[in-house]
């Protein structure tokens, strides 16, 4: 194992390279410097003031200096300085990181609970009703984008329940019940996808499992069918459910920008997508590598959890 | 894998001469499943849209003919906007913009990582790697975030998310090719072609693109769900088409303002959009399950 986990952690290292490269290489598309951006355009700034500033951030030195101080200042806790709220990015970050995540959290718990069970149900009756509704959510999850549950669940509550989300997000850790009243719609609309994506994974991977001899075998030996299906199929089903929800966290992230945004949820999504309104680049630089960096952080843990429970994995 | 001494009578001919045609379209079997057939069908009723759309249209999808927020009636089918536009003629026109955002962004994807896909399989050795980390990194990323990344430091507008979705898009398809490329160079008509010195390139368009055509088309069908979602995501957060062009996200993004007064605005784009991905999306199962039996779901 311990061996295992070290090669998957040095597989890492490139990957996380490489998008600190893509992300700052990105910002260097930019129209026009830094420097350029803060100045107000009504109030045009001096040249040797510009000069002086450029100099401050380090402009003038070769691009690999520039990539490389910036890279040693993440490695450092250091994401630079917000250019429109004077706060360093990283205590941007971890101020909304709190949000993200729990949305984040949720909508997987979610998710698993109702696309799990349906899954197998599906599996087990093929022919049933549970199967043609699990049908349908697949393609239904897949298909309707989130912002757009997200708009219809706002105004299905607003125009029949009269219900008004709170402006003002508030902690889970003080106020328990108002947090899960506030996050209950921006977790429900971004579960959709996932519920679909989960649902069908685990439909296949049982239809798969209760195939194999072994399963044939459980039967023989005259295991009720419960045990059959949960014990011994369900089990081994869970492996690739378990990487799909790895893998779908990309989507999810991606999807709680815009979640973030319809719902006035305070996140990581959230603080990107205002900084992009707003021309903050250190922000968005800063948002966006924060993002990716956890993302395969994140597979890298289920791929972990993955071969943890499937010791075949780490022999290949 | 076969050897030269085999003696495989039926497999001579199927494995030593490629495919003549690109690809066989079972389009029977393709509608003759209830999947296939609604995906066929509003993919179609999407290009009839696109194409006839100033015939269809009952007004005029920029100018603003009529009062503000009407609910549907027999004028205005689907009601007016925030500006007293036609929703319907707006959703027609929007066909025009999903279509072409489908196509230019799906031929980038499939022009920048095809081509990287085919050499990364090809070649192999550094070429491979290279290419390889590369798409890792891009995989490396939330699509949208990335999507978003790009197509606002490019500065937003219709053309640089199709540019960004077709960038973000072309990392799957280099990933998606590049195995069935692998498994194509193991077979006896690729060794032959090598054999009487064919130029690689010959090899690549004529041996493999023919043979790896199926889990390709499968792809690209998704990939154009993939690349409307986007696109109305972009222009719902208003980082996509601008204003006053009808991008079905941009009505929803500036419509849902007006939603409690009138509806329609937000209803009958996210509508529009939905039908557009799912019609995509049956397409692209039934295309799979008619034309790759081994990747069958069941």
């Amino acid at each position: 194992m311990g061996n295992y986990l070290l090669r998957r952690l040095v597989q890492v290292v490139p990957t996380i390279v490489g998008i600190s490269i893509l992300v700052f290489g990105l910002m260097r598309f930019l129209p026009g410097d830094i420097v350029s951006l803060m100045v107000n355009p009504d109030n045009p700034m001096p040249e040797d003031q510009r000069e002086t500033l450029r100099r401050m951030f380090g402009l003038n030195e070769p691009i690999y200096v520039q990539y490389l101080r910036w890279v040693g200042g993440i490695a450092r806790g250091d994401f630079g300085v917000s250019l429109r709220m004077s706060t360093p990015v990283t205590s941007l970050l971890f101020q909304r990181l709190g949000v993200t995540v729990e949305l984040a959290l949720l909508a997987v718990a979610f998710s698993a609970l109702i696309a799990v069970p349906l899954g197998v149900l599906a599996a087990v009756r093929p022919n049933g009703i549970s199967a043609l509704s699990a049908q349908v959510l697949g393609l239904v999850g897949l298909s309707f984008p989130s912002f757009w549950i997200a708009t219809m669940l706002l105004l299905v509550s607003s125009l029949y329940f009269d219900w008004q989300p709170e402006l003002i997000w508030i902690s889970p850790f003080d106020d328990p019940i108002a947090n899960a009243q506030q996050m209950f719609l921006p977790v429900l609309s971004l579960s959709l996808a996932l519920i679909a994506v989960v649902m069908r994974m685990t439909r296949s991977a049982m239809l798969d499992t209760l195939s194999q001899d072994y399963i044939r075998t459980a039967r023989a030996k005259g295991h009720r069918e419960r045990i059959v299906i949960w014990r011994h199929a369900f089990k081994n089903a869970l492996i690739p459910v378990m990487t799909v929800i790895g893998l779908q966290i990309g989507g999810l992230l991606g999807g709680a920008v815009v979640i973030e945004q319809i719902f006035g949820l305070p996140g990581i999504g959230w603080l990107i997508l205002n900084a992009i309104y707003q021309r903050d680049y250190p922000v968005v630089q800063g948002g966006v590598l924060f993002v990716a960096v956890g993302f395969v952080l994140i597979n890298l843990l289920v791929d972990l959890l993955y071969s943890y429970v499937n010791p075949r994995i780490r022999y290949s | 894998m076969a050897t030269y001494q085999e003696v495989r009578l039926p497999a001579v001919d199927r494995g030593t001469r490629p495919p003549r045609r690109l690809l066989r379209l079972p389009l029977g079997r393709l509608v003759s499943r209830p999947t296939g057939a609604i995906g066929v069908g509003i993919v179609l009723l999407l290009l009839v849209f696109a194409v006839a759309a100033p015939l269809l249209a009952p007004f005029d999808p920029i100018e603003q003919p009529g009062k503000r927020l009407l609910d549907p009636d027999s004028t205005y089918l689907l009601g007016t906007d925030q500006f007293g536009r036609d929703i319907l003629s707006r959703i027609i026109y929007g066909a025009r913009v999903a279509l072409m955002v489908g196509v230019i962004s799906v031929s980038i994807a499939l022009a920048i990582g095809g081509t990287l896909g085919l050499i990364s399989g090809f070649y192999l050795g550094v070429v491979d790697t290279v290419v390889q980390r590369v798409v890792d990194t891009m995989l490396a990323f939330p699509s949208l975030i990335l999507i978003i990344a790009i197509s606002s430091v490019l500065g937003p507008s219709m053309s640089t998310a199709m540019l960004a979705i077709g960038l973000v898009q072309s990392s799957g398809f280099a990933r998606i090719v590049r195995g069935p490329v692998l498994v194509v160079m193991q077979e006896q008509y690729v060794e032959a072609a090598r054999a009487i010195g064919a130029h690689p390139f010959t090899i690549m368009y004529r041996y493999l693109l023919p043979n790896i055509a199926a889990p390709l088309i499968v792809q690209t069908t998704l990939a154009f769900s993939g690349a409307i979602l986007a696109e109305a995501g972009l222009s719902f957060l208003g980082l996509g088409t601008q204003p006053p062009d009808p991008s079905w996200g941009t009505m929803l993004g500036d419509g849902r303002k007006f939603m409690e007064l009138a509806p329609a605005v937000a209803v009958f784009p996210g509508l529009a959009i939905s039908l557009a991905v799912l019609g995509f999306n049956l397409l692209g199962d039934a295309l799979r399950d008619v034309l790759d039996p081994t990747l069958r779901r069941r």
